[in-house]
């Protein structure tokens, strides 16, 4: 697709995503706009979408592995928990949540310059284990089990956003900033050198591609994407307690990468809205909700790699020439 | 005249395996030279040691009389220095263009630069031109992993050269190429080295293409060069013709 396709049809999206929740029969079309809980679920879903784009970066477009995101999802969500209630503004603690965890992602980068893709994947599940043994055991600033509540809704520029429509566009204008950020990276050279690390980093580095350095950098961005959504993700649900930055939800960020299309840069999107809607339209049939998830990730894995993006891809492609 | 390449008593075992013991050579600005042997006489396993892509246990390597010992292939090939590996290596997703691009992207400005800057890192037009001077144009936007075997070693041989290296190390650039590909590849490299200049390391089994190609050669038996000089010379040395007999 061309690059000014690509981004008309990105705008397109956002106006259609902005106008959700808005009733829009004053405007003489019967829709009568999202409620409350619905819009609440779209803004859960972008806030999971942007980590998972930052998975997507990290095991997707360069071939690392990790699972750990729930736990840079944590820290960021902890952070700005912690200091905005501080009285810290939202806007500095976002930053420092994005600054943090793109420090770690770089520490956390280093086990990948040694070890194989499966040790890196027990490395990073440690990771995730310590961080949620300090988030559940440190009650002097995390609330322990008992989490943290009436986390506040910031303002933005003087314009309060209590009111939940206001909240959505907010993280919608930023899911659409950090979505065009990623799509800059991935298709400037640097998504090259990425696409390079992950089919062969040994030829990559003969070509003088850095590949110390370029691992490095997917650890870290992708990993700020993590914390950056977790700093969205606190004033979202207003309260956060351990329990969604476990092994579990980790798990899940790599399974939503791969069911929506892992190296697809639409992917991140498909996957987070499976993992955020499936739970509630499976709501009724509670106890099969991670039965029917597990075999869509069997079939998934087994017979469509490229995941819902690649397939939907590959059918299109198909159509054309015929 | 210092030489281009200075490679002096370079030691590699694995294990109990010797397989480079103490090999020393010059080369010159320009020439070609040409390094042969019998199966695991430690050809690939020096070049690896010459590159970075191994630390030697002994043993030193100097591009324009600087220490390059050890320093990591990405350093070294932003040095100036490029190779192909013996198995094949193109990057089977990415286009042949891309490929190419690829190759020669990390020699152009800064990295913030780049990530800035064009797509193409401004290398498109040095592209066009390899793909034009290997013959691969009408293959450009095929992904490199469904071009032919010997269009790929092609490209594979065109990758090397998107860096403005000035050294180039070839490992079996013609292991698997077709009769009238390899005449075509021979001329190929002849041509580079004649207008540009610039100065070839071949690793090769095919003699013809060694003999035709080459103006001096080393050749390696068990880990220590035996013979060195022009081909017609080491052709008919006695312990070149011993080493290949004797496997
Ligand atoms: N990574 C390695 N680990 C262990 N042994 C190795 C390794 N690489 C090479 N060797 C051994 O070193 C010796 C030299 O191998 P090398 O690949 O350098 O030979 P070669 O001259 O390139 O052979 P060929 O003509 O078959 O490519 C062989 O005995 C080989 O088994
Ligand atoms: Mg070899």
């Amino acid at each position: 697709m061309s690059t000014s396709t690509s981004l008309l049809i990105g705008l397109l999206l956002l106006v259609l995503l902005a106008l959700a929740p808005v009733d829009l029969n004053d405007f003489g079309v019967p829709y009568p706009g999202l409620r409350r809980y619905g819009t609440y679920i779209l803004t859960l879903w972008l806030v999971t979408a942007i980590a998972a784009m930052g998975v997507n970066l990290i095991v997707g477009y360069a071939g690392q592995e990790t699972l750990a995101q729930a736990a840079f999802v944590g820290i960021g969500a902890y952070l700005t928990a912690i200091v905005t209630k501080a009285g810290v503004p939202f806007g500095v603690a976002f930053a420092a949540s994005g600054l943090l965890t793109f420090v770690i992602g770089i520490a956390l980068g280093f086990p990948a310059l040694r070890v194989q893709k499966h040790y890196l994947a027990f490395v990073t599940l440690a990771f995730t284990v310590l961080c949620w043994l300090v988030f559940r055991n440190e009650q002097w600033i995390t609330g322990g089990v008992m989490g943290i509540r009436d986390i506040e809704r910031p303002t933005f520029l003087g314009w309060p956003l209590r009111n939940h429509i206001r909240f959505y566009w907010f993280v919608l204008a930023i899911t659409a900033i950090m979505t065009f950020v990623l799509w800059w990276i991935v298709r400037s050279p640097w998504g090259r050198a990425f696409t390079a690390l992950r089919e062969n980093p040994l030829r990559a580095e003969s070509l003088g591609i850095d590949v110390r350095l370029y691992t490095l950098l997917t650890f870290a961005l992708g990993s700020a994407y993590g914390g950056m959504a977790g700093s969205l993700y606190a004033p979202l649900v207003e309260f956060i307690d351990p329990s969604p930055f476990a092994l579990g939800p980790s798990l899940l960020f790599m399974l939503m990468v791969v069911i929506g299309g892992s190296g697809t840069f639409l992917g991140p999107f498909v996957g987070a809205g499976i993992a955020v809607l499936l739970p509630e339209w499976l709501r009724a049939w509670e106890t099969w909700y991670l039965l029917i998830y597990a075999v869509l990730v069997m079939v998934m894995m087994a017979f469509f790699p490229g995941g819902i993006v690649g397939l939907l891809s590959r059918l299109v492609a198909r159509k054309a020439r015929s | 005249m210092t030489a281009l390449l200075e490679v002096r008593d370079i030691e590699k075992s694995f294990g109990g395996v010797r397989a480079v013991c103490g090999v020393s050579f010059d080369v010159r600005e320009g020439e070609i030279l040409g390094v042969i042997g019998p199966n695991g006489s430690g050809k690939s396993t020096l070049f690896n040691c010459i590159l970075g892509q191994l630390v030697p246990d002994r043993g030193t390597v100097r591009v324009n009389g600087r220490n390059v010992t050890a320093l990591r292939p990405s350093r070294l090939n932003r040095l100036g220095v490029s190779r192909t590996f013996q198995l094949l290596q193109v990057f089977p997703e990415l286009t042949a263009r891309e490929n190419l691009i690829l190759a020669g992207q990390e020699h152009r400005g800064s990295r913030l630069a780049r990530l800035f800057g064009a797509r193409d890192a401004g290398m498109g037009a040095e592209a066009d031109r390899m793909l034009d001077f290997f013959r691969l144009r009408r293959l450009e936007d095929e992904k490199a992993g469904s071009l032919s075997y010997g269009q790929q070693k092609l490209l594979d041989a065109a990758m090397a050269f998107m860096s403005g290296s000035r050294l180039v190390l070839l490992d079996e650039p013609a292991g698997g190429v077709n009769l009238t590909m390899l005449a075509d590849l021979r001329e190929r490299l002849e041509a580079i080295n004649r207008e540009t200049g610039v100065t070839f390391v071949v690793i090769e089994h095919n003699m013809e293409f060694v003999m035709a190609l080459c103006s001096r050669l080393i050749v390696l038996a068990e880990g220590r060069i035996i013979a060195e000089g022009p081909p017609a010379e080491v052709r008919r040395d006695p312990a070149v013709i011993e080493a290949y007999l004797g496997h």
